[in-house]
C-alpha cells in the first residue's frame, strides 16, 4: 500500500509555500507580498530577491499588514500576506474580519508554523486554534495541504481564485509524497487510499500519518479509506458523505483543537446527514509546550498509533 | 446638480441630511458627522478629482477616499449621494433593513463609493496606505485619503500605519483627523489625553498642517497645501480642529450627540437652525 505513496524525501511546507509565491509572482504582476519581520522563516525570500518592488515589509505590525493588504486587494493587487498563524489569526482577528471577510478583499491569508509541530517555542507560538477561528468567517476560504508540492500547488492556486484564502502550513520538515505536478482543485477531497471498513479524513500534517495508519490497520485485516480534506471550507460535504454511506465509520485528524476544527466540521455535517461512528484526532483543549515536534505529535495523540487506535473505535461503535 | 451652489449651501443641506437620516433610523451618530461636514464637502464637492457617475471600487485613474472613522457614516452617505455617487432618495433607507446604507459602511451591497467596510475602528488609515502603494506600483499620479476620528487615534493600528507611510514616504495619502475632543465617554482629555497630537505626528516623519475644520477656505487652503507636497517624500496629516455636533446649537461641543439620535421635537429644533438649500431627500 505505501509505494502508493513514495516520500520523495522530506520537506517544510513552508517552502512549498515560497516556491508556490515564487512561481505564482512570475505568472501574475499584480502579486505582492507583505512580511511582518519574518521573511526568512516564511520563505518568502527568493520572491522579496526577485521581485523587490512588489515585496513590502511591514515589520513587527501585523494589524496595519492586515489592512495595508485590504487596502492592496480593492485596488486590483493580489495580496499575500505571511506571518506565523497565530499572528494572522488571533492577533489580527477583527482586522481579518471586517477588512478581509466581511469587505470580501482578495487577499491570501498564509500562515506557517501553525500547530504543535512548531515544536521549542511552546504554546505561546503554537496556535491550535486558527482553523477554527478563521473557518468562522463568511466568505473565507480555508486550506490546509499536507505536503511540500501540495503546498507549493495551493499556493499557486489561490491565485486565480477571486476572494480571501486562509492558506495553513506548517515548519517542519515532513514527507513530500503528493506529486509534484498536481493541479490544486479547491474545495475538492482527493481520495488517497479506498477501503470499507472506516474511513479517515485528514489534513495538513495528519494525511501522511493517516496513511500509515492504514497500511497498519491493513495488515491487522481492517480496510481503512484515506480521504485529504486539503480543503476545510469549503468542505467537500458530497466526499464525505459519499464515503461514510460505504464505510460507516469515521475518523478525522488534524493539528488543531477538537474545537472549531474540521473534525468538528465533519461531525456535525454527518450529524444532519448521516449519523454515524466518529472518533476525533485532535487536541481536546489543552495549550501545547515546548519540544520536539515529532515527540509533541505523540505526547498529543496526534500520529499514525492514534488513528489506528481511532479507527478501531469507531469501528467498534457500528 | 450642486454645481450652483457654494459649499457653504453644500454644507448646511449635509447636516439638515445628517439630523433627518438620524432621526429617521432612530439611531445613529450626529455628532461627529456633524464635526466633519465640512471637511468632507470641502473635499467631495471641490479637492477631490474623483468621478462619481463612473465610480469603480478599485478607484483605477481616480483619487480615493476611505472613511476610517465609520460611525460617521451619515455625513458619508450624504456626501456621497450628494455628489452623485447614488440617489438621494436612498438616504431615506439609512439602517434600514435590506438598505445599501447599513449602519456602518459595507460593500456587501455594493453602495458606489464604499471600497471597504468600516466601523471597528483604526483600520481605515492601514487600508489607505495599501491603496497608495498600488497607486505608486501603477504609476498613478492620484491621491488617497482617508478620515480618522481623533478618538479613534487611540487605537494602536493608527500608529503602526503612520509609522508604515512615513517610512515608506506615501506623500500622496492625506490623512485628516476630525478634532474635535470628544469621544462617547467624554472629552478625549477624560478619556484618554491624545497629548500633542501635532508633535506626536511630527514625530513619526509626517508633514502636519493644523487647520480650523470649519473655515471652508481654510480646509481648502490644508488640502491644497498637503497636495502641493505630493514629491516631498512625505505622507500628510491634516489635523481639523473642529466641534463635535457643530451648527446644531444643543448638539454642539458636547460628547452627549455621539452616537443619540434626535427625537420629532429636537428634530424640527435642529432643522430650523440649518437652511434648506439643494432640498431635502
Amino acid at each position: 500500500m505505501r509505494e502508493k505513496f513514495e516520500n520523495t524525501g522530506n520537506k517544510d511546507t513552508r517552502s512549498g509555500f515560497g516556491a508556490g509565491l515564487l512561481e505564482a509572482g512570475r505568472k501574475n504582476p499584480d502579486i505582492v507580498a507583505l512580511c511582518a519581520d519574518l521573511t526568512g522563516s516564511l520563505k518568502m525570500d527568493a520572491f522579496a530577491a526577485e521581485f523587490p518592488e512588489r515585496f513590502i515589509q511591514c515589520g513587527i505590525a501585523e494589524a496595519n499588514m492586515i489592512g495595508t493588504a485590504a487596502g492592496l486587494a480593492v485596488s486590483g493587487k493580489v495580496p499575500y500576506v505571511g506571518s506565523f498563524a497565530g499572528f494572522v489569526t488571533g492577533r489580527v482577528y477583527d482586522q481579518v474580519r471586517q477588512a478581509v471577510a466581511y469587505s470580501d478583499t482578495n487577499v491570501k491569508i498564509c500562515a506557517s508554523h501553525a500547530g504543535i509541530t512548531l515544536g521549542e517555542d511552546g504554546a505561546t507560538h503554537q496556535i491550535m486554534e486558527d482553523t477554527g477561528l478563521m473557518r468562522m468567517l463568511p466568505n473565507l476560504t480555508v486550506i490546509n495541504p499536507c505536503d511540500y508540492n501540495q503546498t507549493k500547488a495551493a499556493a499557486v492556486a489561490i491565485a486565480e481564485h477571486h476572494g480571501p484564502v486562509y492558506l495553513r502550513f506548517g515548519r517542519p520538515s515532513v514527507p513530500n509524497f503528493t506529486p509534484a505536478d498536481q493541479k490544486f482543485e479547491i474545495g475538492k477531497a482527493i481520495k488517497l487510499i479506498e477501503g470499507i471498513d472506516v474511513t479517515i479524513f485528514a489534513t495538513g500534517h495528519l494525511v501522511w500519518e493517516a496513511i500509515t495508519a492504514a497500511e497498519l490497520l491493513d495488515k491487522e485485516g481492517i480496510s481503512a479509506e484515506v480521504i485529504n480534506i486539503h480543503t476545510i471550507k469549503p468542505l467537500d460535504s458530497k466526499a464525505v458523505i459519499e464515503s461514510v454511506a460505504r464505510t460507516g465509520a469515521a475518523v478525522t485528524a488534524e493539528e488543531h483543537l477538537i474545537a472549531g476544527g474540521m473534525g468538528e466540521l465533519i461531525s456535525g455535517l454527518l450529524a444532519r446527514e448521516l449519523p454515524s461512528p466518529l472518533e476525533f484526532v485532535a487536541v481536546d483543549d489543552l495549550f501545547g509546550q515546548s519540544g520536539d515536534p515529532a515527540e509533541l505529535m505523540k505526547l498529543y495523540r496526534l500520529d499514525a498509533q492514534n488513528i489506528v487506535l481511532a479507527a478501531k473505535r469507531a469501528i467498534s461503535r457500528k | 446638480m450642486t454645481n450652483n451652489y457654494s459649499l457653504s449651501d453644500i454644507a448646511s443641506q449635509v447636516r439638515r441630511d445628517i439630523v433627518r437620516m438620524v432621526n429617521m433610523a432612530a439611531s445613529g451618530h450626529p455628532g461627529g458627522s456633524l464635526s466633519s461636514t465640512d471637511i468632507l464637502t470641502v473635499l467631495f464637492f471641490a479637492e477631490m478629482n474623483h468621478n462619481p457617475e463612473a465610480w469603480r471600487r478599485d478607484g483605477k485613474g481616480s483619487d480615493m477616499f476611505f472613511l476610517s472613522a465609520g460611525h460617521l457614516s451619515p455625513v458619508y452617505y450624504s456626501v456621497l449621494a450628494r455628489s452623485g455617487y447614488f440617489p438621494v432618495s436612498e438616504l431615506a433607507t439609512f439602517r434600514k433593513q435590506g438598505s445599501r446604507l447599513q449602519g456602518h459602511p459595507s460593500i456587501e451591497r455594493g453602495l458606489p463609493g464604499v471600497h471597504v467596510a468600516s466601523g471597528s475602528l483604526g483600520q481605515g488609515l492601514s487600508v489607505a496606505c495599501g491603496a497608495a502603494v498600488t497607486k505608486r506600483l501603477n504609476g498613478e499620479e492620484n491621491f488617497v485619503y482617508a478620515l480618522c476620528g481623533d478618538g479613534e487615534s487611540e487605537e494602536g493600528q493608527i500608529w503602526e500605519a503612520a509609522m508604515f507611510a512615513a517610512h515608506n514616504r506615501l506623500d500622496k495619502l492625506i490623512a485628516i483627523t476630525d478634532w474635535n475632543g470628544q469621544q462617547i465617554d467624554g472629552p478625549t482629555d477624560s478619556v484618554m489625553s491624545l497629548g500633542d497630537l501635532e508633535a506626536k505626528w511630527r514625530a513619526f516623519g509626517w508633514e502636519v498642517i493644523v487647520t480650523d475644520g470649519h473655515n471652508l477656505d481654510e480646509i481648502s487652503a490644508a488640502y491644497k497645501k498637503a497636495k502641493a507636497g505630493s514629491q516631498n517624500g512625505k505622507p500628510k496629516m491634516i489635523l481639523m480642529k473642529t466641534e463635535m455636533g457643530k451648527s446644531v446649537d444643543f448638539m454642539q461641543g458636547t460628547h452627549h450627540w455621539h452616537g443619540k439620535a434626535p427625537n420629532a421635537e429636537q428634530t424640527a429644533k435642529a432643522l430650523s437652525q440649518l437652511k434648506e438649500t439643494i432640498g431635502d431627500f
